[in-house]
């Protein structure tokens, strides 16, 4: 039997020191727990994520869905990559998502990528619209917004959405410095670089941290958290404003250090993949690791650390 | 912050299943809701109306950032496109256009009126006598493809230094020979810009491209360039001028044939 203990704490506060903790206690446990010796919670809740965390994360996922999404489409109206200035230099594009008449005469979407043409009927170039109807898109309908072609909508989408990130993304970091939250639950410790084999090797084998080492969070997921705040989605706002005209012309010339509006178009694109792709390590992660427990946190803030057996029996 | 909870029991409870039961609820529904959910609003009378707050917001922000004189990047001759691509209309079907051309714009006339205190009419030939400017600019096409040309034109400021705009004129549309079939027929292309971007010294009513004139395919005889802005706002087969005070009364009253079609007024992005 487990004893139920509900501890306040902080939003990710210090973590208190141990002999702190039992005052913590709202209710003793029912039956004294033969493993467990000492007052200390078996298991208990605490508040892992304030409320403007948990809120501004939402905003994001919803964002970024979003901007994903509308951005494919945006996409669907070129869909060609090319590094330098401009998309006409006589040089084949690096990415090109196109449709070409088969020897037997048939149509198929194909995809090539730096020289290489890959058949991707179905999915990419050629694929059933909303209609049912086989359509000459890049991107299929069910990953654009809105799901049949319309660049003008789009677009609409896309703005409203990146000002959501951006006035979101302005207000996360002002938040995390404000409240120590970069400082303390982001900013890797000295302990955290000196572990970082092993929670590489942690990763691959799935293994994850139990009891009190959950209420933190591990080195790589710093780093990555880190790298999509500062890198990033910083990266992906300025190759946007990048292939803006108008804000081309407040310093001529800034859009060379991308190597160009056509560069920035493309790394845009890389980026949103590279975003795609954290996302996917994330929610895998999540689910991995405790889904409920961790989405809970992220909704009510409650995160739930049940003590590492192994780590108890060392303190005998 | 959280309240304790006391006495909660927090074994998996009939409320605990029922608060999980609705949690997936709520990620089916999110996921529902972005698939379908979105064109719904799409397709909505208000929506749109409030993702527009998105692009007003660029306007006014990149207006203050940039101000009126701002300068778009110009290029040198090696930049060049090998050949500038021609975009919507590259060959206008009117027969009075046709006709023209025929002629290398012998009869051609750029008219300027509306609310001017001058109205004028300028030839081709006028046109080249005046004060011109040659920029190397890139074009960027809503679509997302860019293009360098060289643009060669007369400044927009001198034509309206010539006619005197009147003091409540806000804007300068642009009315074009080229037409875009729908079911009302044959819509006229126009296209309008305000009197900052009028004014700008890099808006220029270009006709020569790359060193020679401005072939039919890129607005023969005579294109606007607007650098700052995207290439729906370049009319091409520019016929008149107007300077209004609100273009409400012309085309589908959202200021530009593209506009119309739910594109943006503000093409800076």
């Amino acid at each position: 039997m487990r004893e139920r203990v509900y501890v306040q704490l902080g939003a990710c506060k210090k973590h208190p020191p141990a002999a702190d903790r039992p005052s913590a206690i709202l209710e003793e446990p029912a039956m004294p727990n033969p493993i467990q010796p000492s007052a200390r919670p078996a298991s208990y809740l605490y508040s892992r994520h304030s409320l403007p965390v948990r809120l501004m994360h939402w905003i994001n996922v919803i964002s970024l869905t979003v901007l994903l999404m509308s951005g494919l489409m945006i996409f669907n109206a070129h869909p060609a990559l090319n590094w330098g200035q401009q998309s006409y230099d006589g040089k084949p594009p690096l990415l090109e998502i196109t449709t070409r008449e088969t020897a037997d005469g048939h149509l198929a979407g194909v995809t090539r990528i730096g020289g290489r043409e890959f058949e991707t009927t179905g999915v990419l170039g050629l694929s059933t619209g909303p209609d049912g109807e086989l359509s000459r898109v890049a991107f299929p309908s069910w990953i654009t917004i809105p799901s049949s072609y319309s660049l003008a909508d789009a677009r609409l989408w896309h703005f409203f959405f990146a000002w959501l990130l951006v006035l979101n993304g302005i207000a996360y970091v002002a938040y995390a410095l404000i409240s120590r939250h970069l400082q303390r639950d982001l900013a890797p410790t000295r302990r955290d670089w000196r572990g970082i084999g092993q929670s590489i090797r942690d990763h691959v084998a799935f293994r994850h941290p139990k009891g009190e080492a959950a209420r933190h969070y591990n080195v790589l997921q710093k780093l990555a958290y880190l790298a999509v705040i500062f890198v990033l989605l910083p990266l992906i706002i300025l190759a946007g404003w990048a292939m803006s005209p108008w804000l081309n012309s407040l310093w001529p010339g800034w859009v060379d250090l991308f190597g160009g509006r056509q560069s920035a178009r493309t790394i845009h694109f890389i980026v949103a993949w590279l975003l795609v792709g954290f996302v996917a390590i994330h929610v895998f992660e999540v689910i991995v690791s405790g889904m409920w427990n961790h989405l809970r946190s992220m909704i009510t803030g409650r995160y739930r650390i049940t003590a590492d057996p192994r780590a108890e029996a060392s303190h005998e | 912050m959280s309240k304790p909870a006391g006495k909660r029991r927090l074994k998996v409870s009939p409320q605990a299943l029922a608060k999980r039961r609705f949690l997936s609820r709520v990620a089916l529904g999110t996921g529902a809701l972005m698939l379908g959910g979105c064109d719904r609003l799409n397709q909505s009378e208000w929506f749109p109306k409030v993702l527009s707050a998105g692009e007003s917001l660029s306007k006014s922000v990149h207006h203050t950032l940039g101000g009126r004189r701002s300068m778009a990047q110009e290029f040198s001759e090696k930049d060049l496109s090998p050949s500038f691509r021609g975009n919507g209309n590259t060959d206008p079907e009117s027969a009075d256009y046709k006709a023209m051309a025929e002629q290398g714009f012998a009869g051609w006339k750029l008219k300027v009126d509306g609310l001017v205190d001058q109205p004028a009419s300028f030839s081709l030939a006028e046109l080249r006598a005046m004060p011109s400017r040659t920029q190397i600019t890139r074009h960027d096409c809503v679509e997302g493809w860019s293009a360098i040309g060289k643009w060669t034109g007369v400044p927009l400021a001198q034509l309206l230094a010539a006619v005197r705009p009147k003091p409540d004129a806000r804007f300068v549309v642009f009315h074009c020979a080229d037409t875009f079939d729908d079911d009302n027929g044959a819509v006229p292309y126009y296209e309008s810009i305000d009197m900052d971007d009028a004014y700008h010294p890099q808006t220029i009513l270009a006709y020569g491209l790359n060193g020679a004139d401005l072939p039919v395919t890129n607005g023969a005889p005579l294109r606007l360039r607007v650098e700052r802005q995207l290439g729906y706002k370049q009319a091409k087969y520019v016929m008149r001028l107007e300077l209004v005070e609100h273009f409400r009364q012309i085309g589908g009253g959202k200021g530009g044939y593209w506009e119309d079609q739910g594109y943006q007024w503000y093409a800076g992005i």
